[in-house]
């Protein structure tokens, strides 16, 4: 297990382990946030570990606790957590390669399936990066983001509001570095637009999570010029790393 | 609170069977390059409507321009080449920085 963890950092190599670090600290920091609030709405201390630990996915755990936390039906918060969660499933098909083969591995791979550790993997070209990122990053945001929730759940008053620290600007900021890569490519870049505008445009009018799926209707955008590609342009065999294609 | 707890493992549980569904069904189809290109578009599609959402709203309703900002600034940096740390740093800071100044 060791040699694997420095082989992983091998690759990793010393900017994308500190870039990780970075986000792991930042996360950390709201997760410390997301233990005092739940704690500060009344809820039992072990509630924001537990949905840490077993739903591990930052947006969904902060609606769930604040829909409970105003009396709200438990399966309502149930539905709207699943909702906003269920970009997982395209995420999983677009990186399950990284995940490696085995049933453990593809277990513990797929609850370190979040945002952060999905965008550092499509920020790298080449596969052994590219999984590295993946791990590293999805491992370390557990941990911190565990560690984090437990020690505001604790110290109660700590940090409430993240927001004066603008880390609520960090999180974007963070995914669109992690981005611009993959959005090089015209037609990728296109359908992003348009499906974001349809997300935000949305928004106000769908429950939570709905109009980030939808955006997925922009998607045939993403597809402009391939229905007449030539055999030069498709990817060479075995490159799993065709969202950072330049 | 035992509906409360129910319900949290089954959040749990189901967002797991999302992440594992996902992954799985990806080991067990080959897929040609174009879709694999398409699936790749579709998580970038995604997560781009995710930073659009987060940045601009908080729930339902306008985030306020503080948020909007820093998370502009950050993307200038990004595109510019800049270190990963200075996005971070200065998106976090100019929304903060702005707060601190009034602006919402």
């Amino acid at each position: 297990m060791r040699s694997l963890w420095q082989t992983t950092l091998g690759r990793l190599g010393r900017t994308l382990t500190r870039d990780i670090a970075l986000v792991c600290l930042a996360d950390g920091i709201v997760g410390l946030s997301f233990g005092a609030i739940a704690v500060a709405a009344g809820l039992p201390i072990w509630l924001p570990m537990l949905l840490s630990v077993v739903v591990f996915a930052g947006a969904s755990q902060f609606m769930f606790i604040a829909l409970i936390a105003a009396g709200g039906n438990p399966l309502a918060a149930l539905a709207a957590g699943l909702l906003v969660n269920a970009r997982h499933l395209p995420f999983g098909l677009a990186v399950g390669a990284v995940l490696g083969s085995g049933l453990l591995r593809r277990i513990i791979g797929s609850h370190l399936m979040i945002d952060e550790s999905v965008a550092f993997a499509l920020s790298q070209t080449e596969p052994a990066r590219r999984r590295a990122a993946y791990w590293a990053c999805g491992s370390a945001l557990f941990v911190c983001w565990n560690v984090g929730v437990m020690a505001g759940a604790f110290g109660g008053a700590a940090i409430k509001d993240t927001n004066a620290f603008g880390l609520d600007a960090a999180f974007p900021a963070v995914l669109l570095a992690l981005m611009l890569p993959s959005l090089k490519d015209r037609a990728v870049r296109a359908a992003a637009l348009v499906g974001a505008v349809l997300a935000v445009v949305l928004s106000p009018l769908l429950p939570a999570g709905l109009p980030v799926l939808l955006s997925l209707a922009a998607l045939p955008l993403a597809m402009i010029g391939r229905f007449r590609a030539v055999p030069a342009e498709t990817a060479p065999a075995g490159d799993d790393s065709v969202g950072a294609r330049p | 609170m035992t509906a409360t707890v129910l319900t949290g493992v089954a959040l749990g549980v189901g967002t797991f069977g999302f992440r594992f569904a996902g992954a799985s069904l990806q080991s067990r189809i080959t897929v040609s390059p174009r879709t694999q290109h398409v699936l790749a578009a579709s998580s970038v599609v995604l997560l781009v409507a995710l930073i659009a959402t987060a940045t601009a709203l908080d729930g339902e309703s306008f985030a306020g321009w503080a948020r909007p900002a820093g998370v502009a600034v950050g993307g200038v940096l990004a595109w510019r080449k800049a270190p990963f740390v200075a996005v971070v740093l200065a998106a976090a800071g100019v929304a903060a920085g702005l707060r601190l100044l009034g602006v919402r």
